[in-house]
């Protein structure tokens, strides 16, 4: 609805008043009258309405002349029944916001945040929750990521088929993003926030319904899925952290996985794979595994060597030594771990030393491990994470 | 339409002098203005700066020697053109021919500049 009313006002800030005033009308008219049929296209109408009401209110102020109407206007406000009212809900004009949301002139922290605000409707509050922000800054950010859309004139618009590729990479990227917020929260008690994921993955599925021919927008939902199957498992009853290999694989979502493993085989077989379609092939794999040790790790070692070409990335490289620790044994990871310890990108990554930990402790170094595992802990901020790491200190 | 000015960053000679633009450069930017407007847009008017080193900055009562801000690429010139938003002013931007730099985009505040030209 949101998404439709901008369409009118080209303003976000407007639109979000003007959708706002719309709610406020209904509690008083549907209290009288009786909820209509179609409470979402009566909401856009009436959300519409306001907004071309506002407009000419603002043009009536700048001209300082008495109603001035716009002919073409004043038709398109006359005509707006609710057949064109869901005509303009379809998920197009959502798909619009979100591409306006994430265009590459916004900060990446800002693409984010207005996707959450905008396009999910997560209350500012909740936003700088889950940014572990003020509520102030939070608020800050997102009125100059608006504001930046208005002054910069940031289309309204999905990009050119040319433009595509590079545009949807940032929206790819922040679903991705915001999946990742809720999967694994950086702190606070709970090791998932589900309104996150839950967004997350409902976004990737609407990408994918609007552009089934973009191979990537099939490979991250099928990452997402790929995940979610696993959600129920990721901690025992008291919410400790399970690893994969302690998590029950009878509890997972069997046809989320089925579900993933389609959209991986169609998108492989339809060219060259791209980073999140590798990841989901990943996923996969654990997911479709009978046992931990069953697991194809050969395979899963082969597609870490392809995502390290397309997406070269230190954590990518260290995700891979767990791989080759399985296939070639934890000494040649644990080299391959140190050689990583010399990348400044990953001083701070928590998963370095949990790792690096968890291969000692495979040879039989448990003093290091103890080292290890006590590096990670001050580097964690979540107390799951933090449970499981002291539980692994003699 | 609204306006935007393109800032022309280049990296300058050691000296700080400008280095000859190649020939191919010059005549790219010759014919920019033509392009711009084949690309639905319009150029309203350009500046081509001297060197970095020619300038003098003044903050207050402190007049001293070189650009305001001293970076790798200094601010070689600007251009004002007319696009539609953001992503066409950016289609525009792209067109201008840099040697070893870039460019930022800005949009301008609703001042007409048309006598700038």
């Amino acid at each position: 609805m949101l998404a439709a009313t901008v369409r009118v006002t080209r303003d976000i800030d407007t639109a979000e008043e003007v959708v706002q005033d719309a709610y406020v009308q209904a509690l008083t008219s549907w209290a009288r009258d009786g909820v209509p049929d179609r409470p979402a296209a009566w909401l856009t109408t009436v959300a519409r309405r306001n907004a071309l009401n506002v407009l000419r209110r603002q043009r009536t102020l700048q001209a300082k002349l008495p109603l001035l109407l716009d002919p073409a206007v004043d038709g398109d406000d006359a005509g707006s029944t609710a057949a064109e009212a869901d005509a303009a809900t379809i998920p197009d004009d959502r798909l619009r916001l979100i591409f306006t949301c994430c265009h590459p002139a916004l900060s990446e922290e800002a693409r984010v945040a207005l996707t959450l605000r905008l396009v999910c409707g997560v209350a500012t509050p909740d936003v700088a929750h889950a940014f572990l922000v003020s509520e102030p800054t939070m608020a800050a950010r997102i009125t100059r990521a608006k504001k930046k859309i208005a002054t910069a004139r940031i289309r309204y618009a999905v990009p050119a088929p040319a433009e595509l590729p590079a545009r949807l990479e940032a929206v790819l990227t922040v679903i991705h993003l915001l999946y990742a917020t809720g999967h694994t929260a950086r702190s606070g008690a709970d090791l998932v926030r589900e309104e996150l994921t839950d967004r997350a993955l409902e976004l990737a599925r609407m990408l994918h319904r609007l552009l089934p021919a973009e191979r990537e927008a099939a490979g991250l939902l099928a990452l997402l899925l790929a995940h979610h199957a696993r959600r129920a498992t990721r901690t025992d009853d008291d919410g400790r952290l399970l690893r994969l290999e302690e998590q029950d694989r009878s509890a997972w979502d069997g046809e989320l996985i089925a579900e993933a493993d389609r959209l991986i085989v169609g998108a492989l077989t339809a060219g060259p794979p791209g980073r999140f379609t590798l990841q989901a092939a990943i996923a996969a794999l654990h997911a479709q595994a009978p046992s931990y040790a069953a697991t194809d790790w050969p395979q899963i070692r082969t597609l870490y060597d392809a995502l390290l070409r397309v997406w070269p990335s230190p954590v990518v490289a260290l995700n891979r030594a767990v791989a080759v620790s399985m296939v070639d044994g934890p000494a040649a990871a644990l080299a391959e771990v140190e050689a990583l310890e010399r990348d400044a990108r990953l001083a701070g990554y928590r998963y370095l030393p949990a790792t690096k930990a968890d291969l000692l402790q495979r040879l039989g170094r448990h003093a290091e491990a103890a080292d290890a595992y006590r590096a990670a802990l001050e580097l964690t901020g979540n107390a799951a994470e933090q449970e499981f790491l002291r539980a692994q200190l003699p | 339409m609204a306006q935007y000015a393109i800032l022309i960053f280049e990296r300058e000679s050691a000296g700080g002098g400008a280095p000859d633009l190649p020939a191919e450069v010059m005549a790219a930017h010759e014919q920019l203005p033509q392009r711009i407007v084949e690309h639905g847009g319009r150029e309203i008017g350009g500046l081509a700066l001297e060197p970095s080193g020619t300038a003098t900055s003044i903050r207050g009562d402190l007049v001293t020697d070189g650009p305001f801000i001293e970076t790798k690429e200094a601010l070689a010139g600007v251009f004002v053109i007319e696009a539609r938003d953001l992503d066409h002013a950016i289609e525009l931007a792209r067109m201008t021919p840099i040697v070893d730099g870039g460019v930022e985009v800005r949009p301008l505040l609703g001042i007409d500049f048309s006598g700038l030209s």
